[in-house]
Order: C-alpha cells, then structure tokens, then sequence
C-alpha cells in the first residue's frame, strides 16, 4: 500500500495485459476466418457468375426477359420471359403455405406443449416425432414428387373436380380445360408437404424458448395448457414463426424436381388452380435444361438468377426475423 | 415437479346438498379439474364423440346427399368431431376443460397429419421397388436396354447410378464438412465483426435452391471443363455447407464454457483448445449434424441435371465424362412411357430411401449418444426404477429423482 502511494504517478498506471497470439493460432485464427469469409465468396460467386453467363439473354430480351411469358429461344427472333414461371413459383407457394402452416404449427404445438414424453410408460412420443419429422425434411424431393405423382394426384382429383363445380364462380377454382391432373393445386400440396418439416423444425426451437418462468407462472394462475399456448407462447413466437414461414416459403419457390415431375408445363400465365398447366421457375430450368441452344441456356441461367435472387431476399429477411427473436429470448 | 403437479388446475365449485342435516346451508365443496388429467372416462368420452360425429357424417354424407369420396367424409367429419367434442366436456367439466380438450384435439391432428405422408410415401417405396429388386438389378447398369422387351434381364440396373452417387457424395463431405466445420468453429470460437453477418448469411445459403446451385456450379465449372462427376460433387458441397455449418453451430454452442477456460488456464493455445476440447466434446453431435447433411445432399437431383448429365453405362471416374446418380436416373425413369422402365426408376428410388434413411439412423443414434453424455434431464437413471416401499426404514422421504453424473473426458498435453 504504502510502497504504492509512494511510487511517482507514471508507475501507478494500472498495466494492460496484452496476449500475443503464436503464430500457430493466428494461422488458426486466419484459417477460421476464411472459411468465414468463403461463405460471403461463395453467395458472391453465385450472383456473379449467374449474372455473367445470363447477359446474353438479358441483352436479347432487355426488361421484356421479366414480362415476357413464352420460351422461344430459337430462330429469328427469340422471345422469351419468366413472367408465367413467375407467377406459377408464387401461385404454387402460397397454396404449400396454405397447406403447411396449419399443420406444421400445430405439429410443432404437438411436439412442445401437449405431447407426453411416453406414452403408455415406454413409447416415446416426442423423441419419436421430432425423429420423424428431421427424416421428413431429409427425404429426396424425387420421391416426394414420385408419390405426389402416382399416389396423390389420383386421389385429390375428386376434390378438385368438386371444387371446380361447386365453387367455380371464383375464377381462382375454375376449370376451362375439364382436365384436373397435373394441376398448381396438386403441386401446391406436394411443396406444403415438403415444407412442413422446415416449418414445424424452426417452429417448435422458437416455441421451446418460451422462457420458462413465464409459462410457469401462466400455470400457477390456473391456466390450461390452451391458455399458455395463447397468452405465453404465441406472444414471444411470434417474430420466430413469421421467420420460419417465410424460409418455408424460400424452400417453397425453389423446389424443382417435384413440381417437374407432376405440372404439364405451359406458358401462358394461369391462375386456376384445378387446371392442367402451368409452371414454376425452379421446374422450368429442370425442364428446359439441354433445350434450346446457347441463347436457351443463357436464359435459364437468367432464371435462376431471378430465382436466386428473389428466394435469397426472403431468406435474409427470415434469417433475420429469426436470429433476432432468438437473441431477444436469450 | 412441483409446478408439474400444480399447474392446469382449475378449481369448479360444485354443490354438494347435505341430506342428514337440512338446517344447515348446503355445503360447498371445491373440486379440482385438471385438462392434463386423462382418465379411463375420458377416453371413452373421446371415443363417443369421434363415434357419434362420424355416425352422423355418414348418414348425411352418404344416406342423404349420396356424395362420396373420402376426403370431402373427413373434411365434414373432423369439425363436426371437434365441435362434439367440445360440447360433451363443456357440459361435464368446464370451459377450460373443453377448450383445452379441443386445442389438443387439434394440434394432435395436425401431428397426424404429418405423420400421415411419410408412412403413405415410404409405403409406396417400399411397394413399388421391392419387387423387381435383385442382385442383378443393383450390379448391373442400363448398358444395352432393349427399351421394348418385357424380360427379366433387359430392364437394366442401377448399378452405375450407385457408384456414382457414392462417389459424388463422398467428394462433396470432403468439400463441404471441413468448410462448414471450420466456418461454424469462426461464428462460436473465434468470432469478430462478422461473425452475425456470417450467421445470416450462411442461413440465408441453406434456403438457396439447390438447381441455384446447380446452375451455378454448371456456369462457373462446366461451361470451362465438361459435365462429370465432380461438378455434381462440387454442387452437392454447396448444399452441404450450410446445412452442416448451422447444426455444428448449436452443437458448438452446448459445449460448456468450463471446458474452454480451464483449457486456456492451462495455457493451451486457441487451436489446441478448438481441436482437443471443443470439438471433442461436442464429437457426437458434430457427427449428428454432418450425417444429417450428407443425408440430404444424397437426396438432391435438381443440381446433378446440370453438372453430372447422366449415362447409361458404368463410369467409375469421377472427373472425366458424365456419371449418373439414384436421384437423377429415378427421375429421368419415370418420365418414361415404359412400365418396366417406371419400374426400375422405382428401384432406384427405394435404394436412394434406403441410403438416406440408414444415414439417417446412424446420424439419430449418435444424437442419442450425445444426450447421454450431457446428461439430460429427461434421461433417468436406473435409481428412479427402483421401487420404495413407503414405511419401510430404508425408504427416503422422498422416492430418489435420476441424477446423471456428467463425465466429460478432455485431455491437454503438456507443453504446448
């Protein structure tokens, strides 16, 4: 103490610790960072060079490669545009969205809220579930389409059929053509399917950071579990379920195969849902791909420019909804 | 466990008349309800109420109006059941209780509702591709098919398109699982300035189509060199990346901060402490998140369209000419107006189910693996099965609750 007070005052300065960092962790350090920094070089990448390659087309077509609806790439005068795949990518989301929220939402209330750990003291339902769903999301798009295809379109054109009559005064349910395979409608089902398990995965992590002194004390006043689900959770999820709807809606606009597999592709642009034809941006790159010649495939490299854009847009805002609600909770 | 017991209770006052004195006032009484509580009685209330509703859709459905057709008997059936439902527990117990009752009637739906497509799908798989499943069909490939002949032998295989997923997945997990692992050690370990900027943006990857990938690697490596197998494998490492750098993120994250700082007490450099305790711990989960991501880079067939092309006979090298893959042969078969071509494209599916989902169980098995060595409280031990007999000297005052005794092994060499 007294050694202290008796030191002149440039001594007293309190000492800042420094750690040089050793070369080898620098180089770690630098390693890490670039992995860091190749994801940013990678979405770089991507916009660059689909950007590049798609010039030709956009240089033939200028801004009409946006309100064009036909795909003639070859000839004398190549005319062609994105605006029906466009319209079809959107058509076919928000009918998968229709179909997955509901249900991936209350799956994921299932899974967080009501689901007993076992039932009958030995099957474990929420393990069994959360297992089943994670499979969900990792099962090949192919076979989605396969099954949607084979087994589900036979079975939804009843419905469609039903809609169509009963319901066709609103343009949306009418059918002109008399055919019902092959439909938006039938798409739209199989890309909510797909979606679900993307949906109900974010959902239930963002119901799951409910705080727990909240739901705790809404249980102690006496309310059920539907009353929680309604005062505690949905309040502080909400930010967390518009994020993961909309990064199912990214995964919705940019599924390719199953749509491939099941849409009669046409051009024109088409709003009924119960109609053969139509088309989506992800499929008609599927589709077209190996048609068309060069300036052919310059367009659908121009497409997946679009839909890179448009899907990676969405995906920002979402990611962004989400980390933010996840901080605010942590 | 206390709030366990206490929670969703809700308190019905219900009158009780006295019979043995009427000079005094009848007695009230407060009788607990609790929606959680499911009885024998409520079972059969859910079952009469399912019964009832359906006895009344089917006379309406099909006696009255004579429509048919499945969907349209459950899409009257289940609100009619719901609003039943509610109306029996309304009247028995109270609001509470019958709204509860509801809401979980629904939201057990909506569970079923899931579960419904992919029992339905893997029943379809199972059933379309076992039959002509042999060992012909999975050595052989498609060189020489006769497309007309209905034979056992000119269907062709998959056999190529075998080999040549597994190449390509395996170059992809070379690509993409060190990128990803060390871009999620940056976001939790190292960190800086970026590191939310990364976090958005690799989430932001992991929602980019795959045919974006496709298209991307098809323009920045085929367009200079060929179509191969590399460049679907190339395609297949960007899907991959982001998938597995976000689950070693929250893998990353449970590692305890302990395990760090005593790591860095003991002067261990920033890597040794990354590399011989971090990671370490988090072995099994980091294996988890790079199982389910190869899980679903096998699957993909929209980017192999553009950078693999597909062929017919066997290619074992990966970097010269075109390869095919299950996902891409499934689906180029199935376009076909031929039956035993169909066929073979549902083989090819029911291999690729099968791929997935084996990886998928081993990715499953490892989690669970992790979960007992963090010691979860949902897992118990073997003491909370042991029955105590209340009276008894031995028994405790309260019946013993699972402890698990976390044991993390880490190891720190000296001198470094």
């Amino acid at each position: 103490m007294t050694l202290l007070e008796n030191q002149s005052p440039s001594l007293v300065k309190p000492i800042t610790i420094t750690t040089k960092r050793s070369p080898q962790d620098r180089l770690f350090r630098g390693i890490a960072k670039g992995a860091g920094f190749g994801t940013f070089i990678i979405l770089f990448l991507i916009g660059l060079f689909l950007l590049l390659k798609s010039l030709p087309a956009f240089e033939s077509q200028g801004i009409g490669f946006l309100t064009n609806t036909g795909w003639q790439t070859t000839g004398e005068h190549p005319k062609f545009g994105v605006l029906s795949a466009l319209s079809g990518s959107m058509v076919i989301s928000v009918i998968a969205l229709v179909v997955a929220i509901p249900v991936s939402i209350a799956c994921a209330l299932f899974i967080n809220e009501y689901a007993p750990d076992k039932v009958m003291g030995f099957v474990p339902v929420k393990n069994f579930l959360t297992a089943a769903v994670d499979l969900m999301a990792a099962v090949p798009s192919i076979i989605y389409g396969m099954w949607g295809f084979f087994v589900l379109q036979p079975k939804m054109t009843g419905m469609e059929t039903w809609l169509s009559a009963h319901l066709g005064f609103i343009p949306l349910f009418k059918n002109k053509t008399g055919i019902y395979t092959s439909s938006f409608l039938i798409c739209g089902v199989i890309v909510g399917i797909m979606c679900m398990p993307i949906i109900t995965s974010l959902c239930r992590e963002v119901f799951s950071l409910t705080p727990n002194g909240e739901r705790e004390g809404a249980m102690s006043l006496g309310a059920s579990r539907a009353r929680v689900i309604r005062d505690v959770v949905f309040p502080f999820a909400k930010g967390g379920m518009v994020g993961s709807i909309m990064l199912g809606l990214g995964r919705a606009l940019g599924e390719a195969i199953a749509v491939a597999i099941i849409i009669s592709y046409a051009f024109p642009v088409n709003f009924n849902v119960t109609q053969a034809g139509g088309g989506s941006i992800a499929a008609l790159i599927a589709l077209q791909w190996g048609s068309g010649g060069p300036l052919g495939v310059s367009a659908l490299l121009a497409a997946g420019l679009v839909l890179f854009i448009i899907t990676l847009a969405i995906n920002m805002v979402a990611s962004r909804i989400v980390n933010s609600s996840k901080a605010a909770r942590r | 466990m206390t709030v366990e017991h206490l929670q969703d209770e809700q308190i019905a006052p219900v009158d009780q008349a006295d019979t043995s004195d009427s000079s005094v006032p009848a007695k009230r009484t407060l009788k607990r309800v609790r929606p959680r509580e499911f009885k024998p009685s409520d079972v059969l209330i859910l079952f009469i109420s399912a019964l009832s509703s359906y006895s009344i859709v089917w006379i309406l459905f099909d006696q009255l109006t004579l429509l048919n057709g499945a969907l349209g008997f459950v899409v009257i059936w289940i609100p009619l059941f719901l609003f039943m439902y509610w109306v029996v527990n309304r009247q028995l117990f109270t609001r509470q209780v019958a709204i509860d009752r509801v809401i979980g009637s629904i939201v057990t739906l909506g569970a079923g509702l899931m579960m419904l497509p992919l029992v339905m799908l893997t029943i379809f798989v199972v059933q379309k591709g076992l039959p002509q499943m042999s060992w012909h069909v999975l050595t052989s490939t498609q060189e020489g098919v006769v497309y007309t002949g209905a034979g056992k032998h000119n269907i062709g295989g998959v056999g190529h398109a075998i080999v040549g997923t597994l190449e390509q997945v395996a170059l992809a997990a070379l690509f993409g699982i060190p990128a990803a692992v060390l871009t999620a050690v940056f976001i939790n370990e190292v960190g800086g300035r970026f590191t939310k900027s990364v976090r958005v943006i690799v989430t932001a990857m992991s929602g980019t189509p795959a045919i974006v990938a496709g298209v991307f690697i098809y323009s920045i490596w085929v367009t200079k060199f060929s179509y191969s197998g590399f460049a679907g494998a190339l395609a297949l490492a960007v899907i991959l990346l982001p998938t597995v750098t976000r689950g070693t993120e929250e893998v990353l994250k449970v590692v305890h901060n302990d395990l760090r700082e005593a790591s860095m007490a003991l002067a261990a450099p920033e890597w040794r402490t990354v590399w011989s305790v971090v990671l370490p711990t988090a072995r099994s989960g980091l294996l988890t998140s790079i199982l389910l991501g190869v899980a679903v880079s096998i699957g993909e067939t929209a980017p192999l369209i553009m950078t693999i092309f597909g062929n017919q006979v066997m290619n074992l090298n990966v970097f010269k000419g075109p390869q095919m893959a299950l996902s891409l042969l499934s689906y180029k078969q199935i376009k076909l107006p031929i039956q035993s071509q169909i066929d073979l494209g549902y083989t090819a599916a029911l291999v690729l189910f099968v791929m997935v989902f084996v990886v998928f169980i081993a990715a499953r098995l490892l989690s669970n693996g992790l979960g007992r060595r963090k010691g979860s409280s949902s897992r118990r031990s073997v003491l909370s099965f042991v029955r105590w007999t209340p009276g008894s000297s031995l028994a405790p005052a309260q019946p013993p609750v699972g402890i698990d005794i976390e044991q993390t092994e880490y190891e720190i060499e000296e001198g470094t």
